[in-house]
């Protein structure tokens, strides 16, 4: 191999930790490259076309069978003329005819085709109508898209690093189902889907590296270092070395953690943390499991459901929480109610122009009271072993609690009235993710079974920061004073009102931080399946004595960076072994 | 072969409803039914078409109906164009 200059590394976020050395492969969404290959198959592409319409018609059903209500009678027609358009005989039975006689991919001729409509449209006097070809323009996307994806399933059979400008849940659900083996975007930060992801199937990944895809070519190998951010493209033979002395160094790691298995995470001087999992794909439980964890802290059904076409029936997540309860009993888990947002079910053209402060969480539930219900009834009948909880998210008023309630209670005597067995106590708590809630604790308290801190969203609402805004995500800070005086202030009501509280944000995931959380006064935390092993050896290190002045200096701080730095400081003077030596800053 | 002139009447014009609807009826009958405007020639069962038809009010269309049920399918097509799209 040719002596490659240092210009071959690449700089990212760390945002998943591991390393893996596997060859690159692209993922291209960016549509306006449209395939022009010719094909040998025409009964395959007629039938992978086929398919994509199909699948383009379960989507829309699903999303407008939420949205309809919302949408007003404009966009509600706009919305049928889509779903009509995938029906429309004409439009097919021209794009079958042509695939077949120009022996050409189905995406060219899908494009070529509709975009003669959109010329038309465009052509026109009348402004509406621009509009109304960008409509096409959705459904067309829509419909390539759909074609790729199939292409995609058939085409990762090796071991690859996924590369691409951004990934979205669905791109990475997609993914975790094939043998990916680390992830690397050009854009996103620590709490990006990749991110989570990538933590939870416990693979690296590194993100915000800018120019990843211009860089990187297909089959180029790849050294990924989760640990610190980089990404090697084509590693020279000491690059190559290194990181293989590395990635050994790793496994022995691993199996020392291992052995942690069945210990308990308690402190030197003996206090016990429960140490619970966050579950975002069904493929997950098997690593949680393995690595000891003490239940489900967080199951967030809306990713579980993710592959479903339309939205699951009662009977559907009846059969999956039953599944996780049953595997996991005596163990509990915790399932959270969907969080869906405006943003994943509008139509692009209606979509809010700030989601984030928008309809999703509980607001969207009480709108969708029969998905909402189903939901519930389904919780429920999971329960009979007594081990399930349910969490209700983005909770910001008491009036959502008790309208949360009574729909509950509702559901409860309709089960008692059939005849079904449920675990009547089942504990149902709420998540503190919006500072109006943190401020209300105590009020909350009499009112739920527990309380579970979701920091990623806390902190981009307390600090007003869009947490996948390049621009400004230097500025989400979760050693902020204040993100780390509001869970003082949430920990000590909750703890004065016996309510128990846990926190389930990615701000557990970073070792650096448990200390502090744990000093802070929670009794449990709810991490990716991969961090369980690295947070009891923490824990099992800590003397309670000697955080308490820790997190009491920490709370005295004016910034964030006296903050990192005392967190530092506390992280490497006491744990500087072990996982330190794959940190190289 | 059955052909008609049409005008727009409704305010909003052949807007993405109608489209939808007129579409609906014709899918209905067995017949052809082709649509014309400025030089185009728009298949009336194809819904992707009819939305290309920039059609504001008071233009006006012609519209051809051939086939075993013309008759009727005319008859209810015309119909819906007078009513002007449920709109007046």
């Amino acid at each position: 191999m040719k002596s490659k200059e240092k210009s071959n590394v690449y700089k990212g976020i760390a945002a998943a930790p591991g390393i893996a050395i596997k060859p690159a492969y692209l993922f291209k969404k960016d549509i306006e490259i449209i395939n022009n290959e010719s094909i040998a198959d025409i009964e395959e592409a007629i039938s992978s076309f086929n398919e994509a319409l199909e699948k383009s018609k379960n989507e829309l059903a699903k999303v407008f069978s939420l949205a309809v209500d919302k949408l007003g009678e404009k966009r509600a027609a706009l919305f049928e003329a889509q779903i009509m358009i995938l029906d429309d005989p004409i439009l097919i039975e021209k794009i079958v005819s042509r695939i077949a006689e120009e022996k050409m991919n189905p995406e060219f001729i899908v494009n070529d085709e509709i975009s003669k409509y959109q010329d038309l449209m465009i052509s026109s006097h009348e402004p509406y109508m621009k509009e109304r070809s960008q409509d096409i323009e959705d459904i067309k996307n829509r419909i390539i898209r759909n074609i790729r994806k199939k292409k995609w399933k058939s085409r990762i059979t090796e071991e690859v690093i996924v590369v691409s400008e951004s990934l979205t849940p669905a791109d990475t659900v997609l993914f975790s189902r094939m043998k990916v083996a680390g992830y690397i975007t050009n854009f996103g930060g620590l709490t990006s889907h990749a991110a989570i992801v990538a933590r939870s199937l416990d693979v690296p990944a590194v993100v915000g590296v800018h120019d990843a895809t211009e860089n990187i070519d297909d089959d180029d190998i790849l050294i990924i270092d989760g640990f610190n951010g980089i990404v090697i493209v084509n590693p020279t033979e000491e690059q190559l070395n290194e990181y293989k002395d590395k990635l050994e160094k790793l496994h022995q790691l691993d199996k020392e953690l291992a052995k942690l298995k069945d210990k308990k995470a308690i402190t030197k001087d003996g206090k016990v943390i429960n140490i619970f999992a966050n579950l975002d794909l069904s493929e997950e439980l098997e690593i949680i499991i393995q690595n000891g964890a003490e239940g489900i802290g967080l199951m967030r059904t809306e990713q579980i459901f993710q592959e479903y076409e339309s939205f699951p029936s009662e009977e559907q997540q009846t059969k999956v929480y039953t599944e996780f309860a049953e595997k996991l009993y005596p163990l509990p888990l915790t399932i959270r109610a969907f969080d869906i947002g405006g943003d994943k079910v509008l139509p692009v053209d209606v979509q809010e122009p700030n989601p984030m402060l928008g309809w999703r969480g509980i607001r969207f539930l009480l709108d969708n009271k029969e998905l909402f219900r189903s939901q519930i009834r389904a919780v429920l009948r999971a329960s009979k072993h007594k081990n399930v909880k349910f969490m209700i998210p983005m909770i910001s008023s008491f009036s959502e609690i008790i309208r949360a309630n009574e729909i509950i209670r509702e559901c409860k005597s309709e089960l008692t009235e059939e005849k079904i067995i449920f675990d009547n106590q089942i504990e149902i708590g709420i998540m503190i993710e919006v500072p109006s809630a943190a401020l209300l604790i105590k009020d909350f308290a009499a009112e739920v079974d527990f309380f579970s801190i979701g920091t990623n969203d806390l902190i981009q609402y307390m600090l007003a920061v869009d947490r996948g805004n390049d621009i400004v995500n230097s500025q989400y800070q979760e050693f902020h004073p204040a993100i780390i005086r509001t869970l003082d202030f949430i920990i000590k009501e909750a703890n004065k009102a016996g309510t128990r509280v846990t926190l389930c944000g990615e701000m557990a995931a970073d070792f650096r931080a448990i200390p502090l959380l744990v000093g802070l006064g929670l009794d449990s935390i709810s991490v990716s399946g991969a961090v369980i092993p690295y947070a009891k050896s923490i824990i099992r290190n800590l003397d309670y004595s000697q955080i308490n002045e820790f997190v009491a200096d920490c709370l005295k701080c004016k910034t964030e960076h006296e903050i990192h730095e005392k967190v530092n400081k506390f992280y490497f003077s006491n744990f500087g072994d072990s996982s330190h030596e794959f940190y190289s800053n | 072969m059955i052909e008609k002139k049409v005008k727009i009447i409704n305010n909003a014009g052949l807007h993405t409803r109608p489209a939808a609807t007129i579409v609906k009826i014709a899918s209905k009958y067995k017949s052809e039914f082709f649509i014309f405007k400025d030089g185009m020639n728009i298949n009336g069962k194809s819904i992707i078409g009819v939305m290309t038809l920039a059609a504001a009010k008071g233009s006006e269309l012609k519209l051809t109906f051939d086939g075993e049920d013309e008759k009727e399918m005319a008859e209810e097509i015309l119909d819906y164009f007078n009513r002007g799209f449920d709109e007046l």
